[in-house]
């Protein structure tokens, strides 16, 4: 018995390696699957402080930049509520659910951003304080970003669009034609656009925007432009690379979406056993 | 570890954390080369430093890097297995009549030719398992190599330099 406990003793540093290894892999496991609600990483109080001090400081110089893509937002907004807004005649127009909002905006501030790793992350200034729930959508005026993972009190962690974890059904805006959208890890200005028929018309060029299936994004979000569209891996679907609307490198404010009718829908297609792994 | 030591060290440990932390996350020369100057805190804790706490220290560190950049258990298992690895390294290229007592693996100490193949081949043993272990299943093998490989030469590179502007001869900082 002593013998066991000599020779295990003179291994004790291997056993503490291999045991910390475990734990550490188990840790990357459970930190990058969709649905885990992770609670050690960068929305917690601490950590989140810190990023948000730096970010108070480097955000500064972009100021000018974000201004103007605001005002530019700002520019397109109000075209379209010129649009909307009924000019007023004899005619009154009764309001009913069709009309009800099914989508609520907030606005929040990237702290913390990665766009190096195949798991990255966007870690928001808006935490369940404000209203944040873990499967809100994350876009900004260029396009989507991301959707939110782990929510603490006054900070969230998001799954940015450049995680190879991440999917988002979107659509060809010609034809309609629907496929999802996945990161392949390689290069931070570009996605492929998954499982397109071959029958499909797809040319370079062609915008893809969210098809509002997934009930994450409304209908219509832009997610990119069609480089190259190819025959060659798959022979049901199309290789089609994708260039992201959004620059990840210069992402500083993003708008919250949030669809009051998720859990609705969540439970209707549980019901009816229909896997969305969007 | 004399008290004074133990100061040094714990200095040394946030100040690199805190550049890492700060500075660093987004940094890749060429979309290839990352630089982890964290790991120049473990590399330069004193030869004789038990194994035992040296591994722990490391998860220790690992795991706060890992904690800021969302990636949580990648920096902490790949620094886990640069501490354990260096003690043999360590005894493997231990130069002739072996090390004082008082000797810690630094450049000024040791000479940038015995620091290179001392830093090196470590560094790239924790870039091969941050990269197998960030890419699995979808990057090839040779991204991750070509990754592990400039990573590894960009990290030593700057670790040499920060060692050369910071460390006073034979104290440490």
């Amino acid at each position: 018995m002593l013998r066991i406990l000599q020779f295990l003793y003179s291994l004790r540093s291997f056993l503490l390696f291999v045991l910390l290894e475990v734990l550490a892999i188990s840790l990357i496991v459970s930190n990058n699957s969709p649905q885990g609600a992770a609670f050690f990483n960068s929305s917690n109080a601490v950590t989140g402080s810190i990023l948000k001090t730096r970010s108070d400081v480097v955000d500064f110089f972009s100021l000018a930049e974000d201004n103007e893509a605001l005002l530019s937002q700002n520019a397109l907004l109000l075209e379209q509520l010129k649009t909307i807004n009924a000019i007023p005649d004899s005619v009154t127009l009764e309001l009913d659910s069709a009309f009800e909002a099914q989508y609520t905006f907030r606005g929040a501030r990237i702290i913390s951003n990665s766009l190096r790793f195949s798991q990255n992350h966007i870690t928001l200034n808006k935490g369940s304080k404000d209203g944040v729930k873990p499967g809100m959508g994350v876009f900004n005026e260029q396009g989507v970003v991301g959707r939110v993972q782990s929510v603490s009190d006054n900070y969230s962690v998001a799954f940015s669009l450049l995680n190879t974890e991440m999917r988002i059904s979107s659509k060809l805006k010609s034809n309609g034609s629907f496929g999802s959208i996945n990161w392949d890890g390689k290069d931070s200005k570009k996605t492929k656009l998954l499982y397109v028929p071959r029958h499909v018309k797809a040319s370079p060029g062609d915008t893809i925007v969210t098809n509002g299936f997934s009930a994450v994004f409304p209908e219509g979000i832009m997610v990119g432009t069609i480089e190259s569209v190819d025959q060659s891996s798959d022979p049901n679907s199309l290789d089609i690379v994708v260039n992201l609307s959004v620059d990840f490198s210069k992402v500083h404010y993003v708008y919250l979406v949030e669809n009051s009718r998720l859990a609705e829908i969540d439970s209707l297609q549980k019901q009816s056993e229909i896997e969305n792994e969007f | 570890m004399s008290f004074r030591n133990l100061i040094t060290f714990v200095f040394l440990v946030i100040c690199l954390c805190t550049v890492q932390i700060l500075l660093l996350k987004n940094v890749a020369l060429f979309g290839v080369a990352f630089c982890f100057i964290y790991l120049l805190a473990i590399l330069s804790f004193p030869i004789n430093i038990r194994s035992f706490s040296l591994i722990l220290i490391s998860f220790g560190i690992g795991l706060l890097i890992d904690v800021f950049y969302d990636t949580l258990g990648l920096n902490a298992a790949a620094a886990t297995l640069l501490a354990f690895l260096r003690p043999y390294w360590l005894k493997a290229i231990s130069p002739n009549g072996g090390y004082d007592d008082s000797n810690n693996p630094t450049l000024r100490e040791m000479g940038i030719g015995w620091y290179i193949s001392y830093s090196l081949p470590l560094v790239f043993a924790f870039s091969l398992m941050f990269f197998t272990a960030d890419q699995w299943g979808t990057g090839g093998l040779f991204g991750v190599l070509n990754k592990s490989l400039f990573s590894s030469i960009f990290t030593v590179i700057l670790a040499i330099i920060v060692q050369l502007l910071f460390f006073k001869r034979r104290r440490g900082i």
